[in-house]
């Protein structure tokens, strides 16, 4: 990273300090019923434990630190989305969370549902207008309460190696069914080489394909979820990936492996649905192939339209348990709104903001994709095309019966739709037992 | 008097043993019932379920699924791992044996190696463009998926085997150094041949050791974890709930339900104790009947 940071570090003073001081106004008059909260006005220096797996973090809270000597922020690195959902569960339920969490979106009903995080509507009120609307829907949940603050995103594109696709003489696909033609054509060309692939690993990967496609796996009525893993758009998405992986002309092997980072590495991987964090996993996983490399749109599925959907991103949320909410807001609110700040965000964390002001300041392209210079423009085109979701209190057991699922349906090449149906039936067997109401 | 001597192993017993299973039995029993959208504070408690837990998991046909995917694991590694330990002991206390200093730590060496080391080391020459397995197979014109679900249990239970093998011979070896040397001269001047020896006498005799041995390895290969944990990110073959305690694992930390969780690990115990002591019950008479 560029060493600018003396220079950002002073404006972020400033800015820190100004922001804390229009917000303390807020934070003074809040009134929220939690107990722990009653204190309206946390005078004395206060400490922070915040718990991230974004790099740099620390460099982050070190620049609010200074700005902010009354309350210090302590960044506690956590490993991945997953391992620190369950960590963070278990330490709310042992009485030990921290202060701050970062919440992978999908993971946030979940930890609302195990109230492990605070709603903080009255303390973060002037935060809404710097997110846009979709975002926002994340951290509320279609609710009236406010459970974070939304941190970074993840639209979705499509991510190929431009020298590769010229190469078999294929076109960038436009729509889905051209995407299909042309991993055809390339597997015929050459048996060992794939166009494009399917995994099983991730869940998350396919509720953003499913998004595109306007499927919405969770919604609530009233008092009762619905939901709609099955359904039309969901099913349809299903269906395309089933065929070609029964046709065997997309690659099916485990993501995230040694194996698969090879087959970029050896050119017998062309193209990667992925989100616009991608460029920070192909440079650490493919070196060799920097500026090879670029993004388009998602194939769409009727020619004209232009939807993506989101994988990953994250909100920052304050758990239930803290005690020291009004602080962890103010820190929060500057963390995801002050400019300085996203743009710490963004430079030190190589996060893609959630802070829609943050989003149009990006200009340099990624330097693994520096052969196009409009990455950060293509980027902003997509997200705002990006279609919401509604993430259910489920989502883990939901993507695990996916992972399991479509293994199984991916080694016998047996139909998709039939796995799609297990995941439905195993989400909402999931969330009967646990008392929810559920409609399907 | 007595009982005082016994307080202290009394105390740790209650504090690490009884304390966390009656805790676990407790939990097993225990369920979240959920109000409303499931949102927002109050809207879930803790409620008794009685033993709707244990009858989930009784019930349920995926627990069973993988008990009988570990039961075909653990005949595999059963065999050939005691089967190979019995061969190495017999070979190094033979009485031509060289090196057998050399030769006893490189057969253990590998049981120093934790298992999801070894899982992991595995895993990477399983996986086709980097394996040496795989350049060796294609030589002879072959192409293996060394993941495909019929094969995948053997390869782990080879992962069980190479790293199993090596802690059994030194239980079965010991065993064999300790039987006095009479018996041998004994053999031999009644003329057995060495071949004769080893099976004659010294297999019946290492027999208490086998059984042993055998009792840990069941004990071992019905909380099979490690090796298909480890090997799940880079297969899509193996199902979160592969094993009976991986489906433990899944309903504790992705599930989030604890409770569940707790009554599935109680039922585990139950049936791995029915297991090894069934096995001690068959065995008991044709084993210690020489003794008594």
């Amino acid at each position: 990273m560029p060493h600018g940071l003396p220079r950002r570090s002073a404006l972020g003073l400033l800015l820190g300090a100004a922001g804390a001081a229009a917000l303390g106004g807020v934070a003074a008059c809040s009134s929220d019923d939690d107990k722990t909260t009653a204190t309206p006005e946390e005078t004395g220096p206060v400490e922070l434990v915040y718990w991230t797996w974004a790099p740099n973090m620390d460099k982050i809270a070190e620049v609010w630190n200074k700005a902010n000597p009354n309350i210090k922020v302590t960044i506690s690195n956590q490993g991945g989305g997953n391992e620190s959902a369950a960590k963070f569960l278990t330490a709310a339920k042992a009485g030990n969370a921290p202060d701050i969490m970062q919440a992978e979106y999908q993971m946030l009903p979940s930890f609302v549902a195990a109230e492990a995080v605070a709603d903080i509507k009255s303390l973060v009120s002037g935060a809404k207008s710097a997110f846009s609307d979709g975002l926002w829907g994340l951290v509320t949940l279609g609710t009236d309460a406010v459970y974070g603050l939304p941190q970074d995103s993840g639209p979705m594109g499509l991510f190929y190696r431009v020298d590769l696709l010229e190469k078999y003489g294929v076109a960038v696909p436009k729509t889905w069914d051209e995407y299909a033609a042309a991993a055809r054509k390339v597997h015929a060309a050459d048996k060992s080489v794939y166009f494009g692939g399917f995994s099983n690993k991730d869940g998350g990967w396919f509720a953003g394909l499913s998004q595109q496609a306007g499927g919405q796996w969770w919604s609530i009525a009233g008092d009762t979820w619905k939901v709609g893993i099955n359904d039309a758009a969901t099913t349809k998405v299903a269906e395309f990936w089933g065929g070609l992986v029964k046709d065997g002309v997309v690659d099916t092997q485990a993501w995230w492996s040694n194996e698969w980072n090879a087959a970029f590495t050896n050119g017998k991987l062309l193209t990667w649905c992925s989100a616009v964090w991608a460029p920070g996993v192909l440079s650490s996983n493919v070196p060799s192939t920097k500026g090879k490399w670029a993004m388009a749109p998602l194939p769409q599925w009727t020619a004209g339209e232009s939807f993506s959907g989101f994988w990953g991103g994250s909100a920052a949320s304050i758990s239930a348990s803290s005690k020291h909410k009004s602080a962890a807001a103010k820190f929060l609110t500057w963390l995801n709104t002050d400019p300085a700040a996203v743009d710490l965000l963004v430079k030190q964390a190589q996060v893609y903001p959630a802070a829609s002001a943050g989003q149009s300041s990006l200009t340099t392209p990624p330097e693994y994709f520096s052969n196009q210079a409009s990455f950060w423009k293509d980027a902003a085109a997509i997200s705002s095309g990006a279609r919401g979701f509604t993430f259910g209190p489920n989502v883990n057991a939901a993507y695990t019966a996916y992972e399991d699922s479509f293994g199984k349906a991916i080694q016998a090449k047996s139909s998709f739709t039939d796995a799609l149906t297990s995941v439905q039936q195993a989400t909402i067997a999931d969330m009967t037992k646990a008392g929810f109401k559920v409609a399907s | 008097m007595p009982y005082l001597f016994l307080a202290p192993a009394m105390a740790l017993f209650v504090a690490f043993f009884a304390v966390p299973i009656g805790y676990t039995l407790y939990l097993g029993t225990r369920g979240t019932k959920v109000s409303g959208l499931g949102l927002g504070k109050g809207s879930r408690r803790e409620v008794s379920v009685g033993f709707d837990n244990y009858q989930a998991t009784l019930t349920d046909h995926e627990f069973w699924a993988g008990w009988l995917r570990v039961l075909g694991y653990g005949v595999v590694v059963l065999t050939v791992m005691l089967g190979l330990a019995v061969l190495f002991a017999l070979l190094l206390d033979s009485a031509h044996a060289r090196l057998k200093r050399v030769s006893r730590i490189a057969i253990f060496l590998p049981y120093a190696v934790p298992g999801v080391v070894a899982s992991l080391l595995w895993g990477f020459l399983y996986l086709p463009s980097l394996s040496p397995i795989h350049a060796v197979l294609h030589w002879f014109g072959l192409q293996a998926n060394l993941f495909d679900p019929d094969v995948v249990m053997f390869s782990m239970a080879n992962i069980a085997v190479w790293g199993g093998t090596g802690f059994n011979m030194l239980v079965l070896y010991t065993h064999l150094r300790s039987i006095s040397p009479e018996y041998y001269e004994a053999a031999r001047l009644d003329g057995a041949s060495e071949f004769q020896i080893a099976t004659r006498i010294k297999l019946p005799m290492l027999v208490p050791s086998l059984i042993l041995t055998t009792v840990f390895s069941i004990i071992a290969t019905s909380q099979v974890f490690t090796e298909p944990m480890t090997l799940r990110p880079i297969s899509n073959t193996i199902s979160s709930t592969w094993s009976p305690l991986m489906m433990v694992f899944t309903q504790a930390f992705k599930n989030l339900d604890l409770y569940s969780a707790a009554a599935t690990s109680i039922v585990i115990a139950a049936i791995s104790l029915v297991l090894s002591f069934g096995f001690l019950r068959v065995v008991r008479k044709r084993a210690f009947s020489e003794e008594s």
